[in-house]
């Protein structure tokens, strides 16, 4: 394999992610959206070529578009029910999830392990945890009940071979743990970072790479993982960011509030 | 505090409410007077959603009040929680997660008092929280559910649920305990001094919350007149009977938001973010002194936020209604 040099970008590594994870995105599915990377991308894939797409936010919104510029600082508030179809209970729009209307669950990460598990809790022993993170919110329930798309940053401190703390559920210890423990449905599909694009394998759903990033190698990616990762072999690379799709994230949030 | 079941017996469920006065009369109180149905030990359930319509009025009044040991349950944990740790009036909070807000990173007040074993963070997946106050608000023990199962989450509460194979289907099903709270807090648009509440925009658990706690204290942007509710009944959402104070209180959720009304005071919440993470013990207790303990009242507390900050927050809050 022959080492590319990376071409001097003129995005960042955020608008990187967005721009993959839209790319990921089908016309007329449900995306269950979290705040940052996720809503961004879900609104690229809106913008560009998936006008039947529908947001859900777990503070119960159904169909909302964001005002560019007005980003919400989280799924809550007044922000995410612009232009909606219908504002529910949120115990009632995550029961979306789990009667099955979701093709789609959305979400960043703090640290993931080969089987796709996240851990948003704790870093370090529960009992005696060295960073005491913000927890689950409504990750465990998404990624119980749908498949998943995770974005986030390639690093080894975040690639681990076990999580610290299963918060949200990949698929566990790989095979067929996962529906053993009562999850039949779901699970983590695509992993998007800085680097590559991962999936599982079918029996083993253990984490594989499918893409790199233009001018990314398989060492680079080998060398910010903390596990020995599986290679497709089909191994595509990817196109980069495009300027139409550049221009639209930086209408949406022309502070760089989630994309700096 | 007094050792209670996890989930409460049938038959003490109805007896409480048989023994509520449940007739239609007025209860507009101060918040000082609401203050006092609040009790040392209480589970007090709080409405909204990280910085949505939090009943911060009420809980101002609860930390000034200097309540103790209260078990405080929330959909999503905000600023209050910090609050709540550092005033001393909790040390145990029930909640899907806890920080200010993604925007503003991890809370520091949150580490120090969990890191350092001075208050418990007791966490739930998201939808558990909801249908356990839902089962509450139904009147039945457990909710079954098909979340939390596989993940550590599940694991680390312990006993306090159950998995078992369900009689119809064999499939394997989560029980989630029945959440009945002592006293919900909720912070409405307007209501009138009943207690009947109309509240716009998102709802989060707060309604399912109201029926299911002993006790409600609403706080309102505004009280109406009975006559105005009655013109409009498809769009109150709690009934009287289940309210038990209704405390007027404008800009109640001040520096959190009320749809419709005001949004976030971002630059009052930066300011709270900053002081309270270069010192997670005085930051937090320089903020009470400022903004809690010394106020006069809670307009003198508005005056303290600025008039420019209160115009700002109506002015965003109010654009929603412009589309």
């Amino acid at each position: 394999m022959t080492r590319h040099t990376k071409p001097a970008s003129n995005f960042t590594t955020s608008e990187l992610l967005a721009v993959m994870a839209s790319r990921l995105m089908t016309n007329g599915q449900i995306v269950f959206a979290g705040i940052g990377v996720p809503l961004l991308a879900a609104t690229l894939a809106q913008r560009l070529f998936a006008p039947q797409l529908t947001i859900l936010f777990e503070g119960g919104t159904i169909g909302p578009f964001i005002v560019p510029g007005e980003l919400p600082p989280s799924t809550n508030e007044q922000r995410c029910t612009r232009r909606s179809n219908m504002v529910l209970p949120i115990t009632d729009v995550l029961l979306l999830l789990q009667r099955g209307y979701v093709d789609i669950g959305f979400m960043g990460g703090a640290q993931i392990d080969r089987f796709g598990n996240l851990n948003s809790s704790f870093i370090g022993d529960a009992e005696n945890p060295k960073i005491r993170l913000p927890g689950t919110g409504g990750g465990n329930d998404i990624s119980s009940l749908t498949n998943m798309i995770v974005a986030m940053k390639h690093e080894k401190r975040r690639f681990v071979a076990d999580v610290d703390f299963v918060t949200s559920p990949g698929w566990l210890k790989g095979g067929r743990s996962r529906a053993n423990c009562g999850l039949p449905q779901g699970g983590l599909w695509r992993v998007v970072t800085d680097l590559a694009i991962m999936g599982f394998d079918e029996d083993t759903r253990q984490m594989k790479v499918l893409g790199l990033h233009h001018g990314v190698t398989r060492e680079q990616v080998q060398e910010n993982t903390g596990f020995t990762l599986e290679f497709d072999d089909k191994i595509e690379t990817t196109a980069p960011p495009r300027d139409e799709e550049l221009a639209v994230l930086r209408e949406l949030d022309p502070k760089a509030l989630y994309t700096a | 505090m007094s050792i209670e079941p996890l989930v409460k017996s049938y038959s003490a469920l109805r007896h409480e409410t048989l023994t509520r006065d449940r007739g239609l009369r007025e209860k507009v109180m101060t918040l000082e007077d609401a203050a006092k149905l609040v009790h040392d030990g209480n589970h007090v359930a709080i409405g909204g959603c990280t910085v949505s319509r939090t009943p911060l009025a009420m809980i101002w009044a609860l930390i000034r009040a200097r309540k103790r040991d209260l078990v405080i349950s929330r959909s999503i944990t905000s600023t209050e929680g910090d609050l709540f740790f550092a005033s001393g009036v909790s040390q145990h909070v029930i909640t899907s997660w806890f920080t200010q807000g993604i925007v503003w990173g991890v809370s520091k007040v949150m580490r120090h008092h969990t890191e350092n074993k001075l208050a418990k963070f007791e966490e739930w997946s998201h939808m558990s929280i909801g249908l356990r106050y839902r089962a509450g608000a139904m009147g039945i023990p457990f909710m079954p559910s098909r979340t939390m199962l596989g993940s550590d989450v599940g694991k680390r509460v312990g006993d306090e649920i159950k998995v078992m194979d369900c009689p119809f289907t064999g499939e394997k099903i989560v029980l989630l305990p029945a959440l009945n709270p002592d006293v919900a807090l909720i912070h409405v648009q307007r209501c009138d001094a009943y207690g009947n509440a109309q509240l716009d925009g998102l709802q989060f658990m707060d309604i399912d919350m109201a029926m299911a706690a002993n006790k409600v204290i609403l706080t309102t942007e505004r009280i109406v007149s009975n006559d105005q509710i009655r013109r409009t009944p498809d769009r109150t959402r709690i009934p009287f009977f289940t309210v038990d104070a209704v405390v007027e209180a404008p800009f109640g959720c001040a520096p959190h938001e009320c749809y419709g009304l005001y949004e976030p005071f971002f630059e009052h919440l930066d300011h709270y973010a900053k002081i309270s993470s270069q010192d997670p013990v005085k930051g937090p207790q320089r903020y009470l002194d400022e903004f809690y303990y010394g106020p006069k009242s809670w307009p003198d507390y508005l005056a303290k936020l600025g008039m420019e900050a209160l115009l700002d927050a109506s002015r965003r809050g109010r654009s929603v209604h412009n589309d």
